[in-house]
């Protein structure tokens, strides 16, 4: 025991350079082989020895697929999860809050309406912050207007937020100031408008990459986002706003939460093994939590109906459920860049029913069982 | 055949759409110079790694890591911000057409053949990659990889500052006083390549050496190529040259010489970089189908459009809805 453990200490010591300082290492179930045990035939170790929740078994043998060296084929993103995964939720709070704060404004909801036009300016400013730290240049981060592209969902979203932000800011300033009061409430219309789009068009900057998890969902994504920042808007919003004017924002939040969880769910079904990521890890787990929070802060904002102290728990809650859903999002993104297993098994399986979709017509007589 | 990937599963099509989109001309270029590109023919190359010395050298790239991996003669592991041509090593146990280079050595007399002197008689010197060979022996493939310079490219398609471009010789190439390392290129690469370097910032990949190019020289790897294993030329002549090799090499009984990149009608277009190899691309650490994600792009604004119509319908609902709640609450604090 004690023998084993200086081994395996000197060996360390002595080879100063190992796998483990390899840039992205490698997984050590997928070691590299040599001679013998190397081979075509012999397939890809496991990426892992997970077995799936819940008694479901799989009625046909695991699908194995070939790899370099258990190498990723993808470059895993560069970002920062407290920067980008931070910012989808901040983008979100503050693109919901806008509608919300309009339409607290045109029914007469005052309290409502001015905590979440502070809290979409005050959310979207952040957001900016963590957007330019996240970037390798932040110096150049004006670059992001030399350009409209409607090709990347990044330049749409640089020129959406050049565009909202000062509107969303306006309309927070001339809430809390009681100046220009009309131009205060056009701004915020304007900030309502373009708001829904700041919400979701995160979504497709996450889906457009050829990270599997995050672009096979592109169907599903935009009603996980906008749903979930519904979600930290009523959130917001119940935090904020006097039991009075709370009502509208405990229906949103339960509109957005059972979006967002509802397509989160199908996202899992649908992508089969490329959903993988959605339930594992770090991922997995907080998607689960966001779940049960979102779920707890709905039926709590309903039960807090004229409760101040409850009504503005269940709103905290819903926040933190929200910002729970893009970290999970975000972290099961990774873990399925980092695996070339969800890289290599779609594709393969798509190339293998193209090929037998291709042969069908004319192979038909020479098969034997069709 | 079975075993053939798409890329070469319509070689009549591979010569007869071979110009397939011209991307210069699509980039706005009205007059440009063919397209350019690499055809790297993995079965000749011998592993010398000379491609990646001569681009570090030329491109003047910084050092990115001595490492040991463990991966057969590979320690450069995998392309990268500083690393633009990597030589991937396989080794496997199986026959490469009728043969294998030898690592059991149990029947050689040791003594025997030092009596031969310094030299080995050709027909006992070792294999070549299309000499046949035993079939319980060891094959190894090398192979070169580079930047595909895709027709459809999904870093060109994200860049939001206009940092990578088409240049006329239908690459694309990274400006690095643009670059504001954003990052979005790099998970949108299908192939893994392009990545952002820590200490600067800024992302960076193959230029197929612009700047060499420009002045009628070959990029630095297809120069310092011992074997010719990377060619460099116009596109539409390296296509046919290489269908020519993968039909000799099929002559020769390598059955599994394919092509990967220069299908016109695959998920990208196209490569304007693109291999013979000797096994399935995910062996060398490519994607087998690797599909432009900007393909699925207006699905996606369609999908936002409709969830953002759908946060304007539900705030809607919760002030219509909340407007009776309001009302009992309402009373309920005029009543207090």
């Amino acid at each position: 025991m004690s023998g084993d453990r200086t081994r395996r200490a000197s060996e360390k010591d002595d080879h100063a350079m190992s796998q483990d300082d390899v840039q992205g290492g490698h997984p050590p179930d997928r070691e590299a082989m040599t001679g013998v045990a190397t081979g075509r035939d012999r397939p890809a170790p496991r990426a892992d020895g997970h077995r799936r929740r819940g008694g479901e078994r799989p009625m046909v043998p695991r699908a194995e697929f070939r790899s370099y060296y258990g190498r990723p084929v993808l470059k895993r993103p560069v970002w920062s999860a407290r920067d980008i995964a931070g910012y989808f939720f901040l983008g979100g709070l503050a693109g919901a809050s806008s509608v919300l704060g309009a339409g607290a404004d045109l029914t007469g909801r005052p309290t409502l309406a001015r905590g979440a036009k502070v809290g979409a300016a005050g959310a979207i400013s952040l957001a900016a912050v963590a957007l330019v730290h996240d970037l390798g240049r932040p110096a150049r981060f004006f670059n992001m207007l030399r350009v409209a592209k409607a090709s990347s969902p990044m330049s749409v979203g640089s020129w959406l937020l050049a565009g909202y932000g000062p509107l969303a800011a306006g309309a927070a300033a001339s809430s809390v100031t009681g100046r220009l009061p009309r131009l205060g409430r056009l701004a915020g219309l304007g900030a309502a408008g373009l708001g829904p789009l700041v919400a979701g068009y995160t979504a497709a900057l996450i889906t457009d990459t050829a990270v599997p998890a995050w672009h096979e969902a592109h169907r599903e994504m935009p009603f996980v986002f906008v749903g979930s920042a519904a979600t930290a808007a009523g959130g917001l919003g119940l935090l904020t706003a006097s039991t009075g004017d709370n009502g509208p924002a405990t229906v949103f939040a339960a509109a957005g939460a059972a979006a967002e969880l509802s397509a989160v769910r199908l996202i899992k079904r649908r992508l089969g093994v490329v959903g993988e990521p959605y339930e594992r890890g770090r991922a997995g787990a907080l998607l689960r939590a966001a779940e049960i929070l979102s779920a707890t802060g709905v039926g709590c904002a309903f039960l807090s109906r004229g409760d101040r102290m409850l009504s503005a728990l269940s709103g905290l809650t819903l926040l933190v459920g929200s910002a729970a859903s893009r970290f999970g999002i975000f972290y099961a993104g990774l873990a399925s860049a980092d695996d070339p297993k969800y890289t290599v098994q779609p594709q393969r399986e798509r190339i293998e029913n193209e090929r037998i979709e291709r042969e069908r017509p004319t192979d038909e007589h020479a098969r034997p069982n069709s | 055949m079975t075993t053939e990937s798409r890329a070469t599963a319509a070689p009549a099509g591979a010569t007869g759409a071979a110009a397939g989109v011209d991307p210069a001309a699509r980039s706005g270029y009205t007059e440009h110079p063919p397209r350019m590109g690499f055809f790297t023919d993995t079965s000749v190359c011998i592993g010398c790694k000379a491609c990646e010395v001569a681009c570090k050298e030329w491109n003047a790239i910084p050092e990115d890591g001595l490492n040991f991996t463990g991966m057969s003669y590979d320690n450069t592991a995998g392309l990268g911000a500083s690393t633009w041509r990597h030589v991937a090593f396989i080794e496997q146990r199986r026959p490469l057409a009728r043969q294998q280079p030898g690592v059991s050595h149990a029947d050689v007399d040791v003594l025997e053949l030092a009596a031969q002197g310094a030299s080995t008689p050709p027909e006992q010197a070792g294999m070549t990659p299309t000499e046949p060979g035993r079939p319980d022996e060891l094959r190894w493939l090398m192979s070169s990889d580079v930047c595909k310079h895709c027709t459809h490219a999904a870093c060109l398609d994200v860049c939001p500052t206009g940092s990578l471009f088409r240049t006329e010789f239908g690459t694309v190439v990274v400006q690095e006083d643009i670059c504001n390392g954003c990052g979005y290129c790099v998970p949108a690469c299908p192939y893994g390549v392009i990545d952002q370097r820590e200490d600067d910032g800024r992302v960076w990949k193959c230029t197929l050496c612009y700047d060499r190019i420009g002045d009628g020289l070959e990029p630095a790897c297809a120069q310092a190529c011992p074997t010719d294993s990377i060619q460099f030329g116009p596109l539409d002549e390296l296509r046919e040259r290489a269908a020519e090799r993968v039909r000799r090499l099929h002559d020769a009984r390598v059955d599994d010489a394919r092509l990967y990149g220069a299908d016109p009608d695959d998920g990208v277009g196209g490569t304007g970089a693109f291999f013979l190899l000797l096994d399935e691309p995910e062996a060398y650490g490519f994607p087998p189908d690797p599909v432009v994600t900007t393909r699925d792009l207006p699905a996606m604004w369609r999908s936002v459009g409709v969830a953002a119509a759908g946060l304007l319908g539900a705030a809607a609902m919760a002030f219509l809805t909340g407007r009776a709640g309001r009302g009992a609450s309402g009373l309920r604090g005029r009543s207090r």
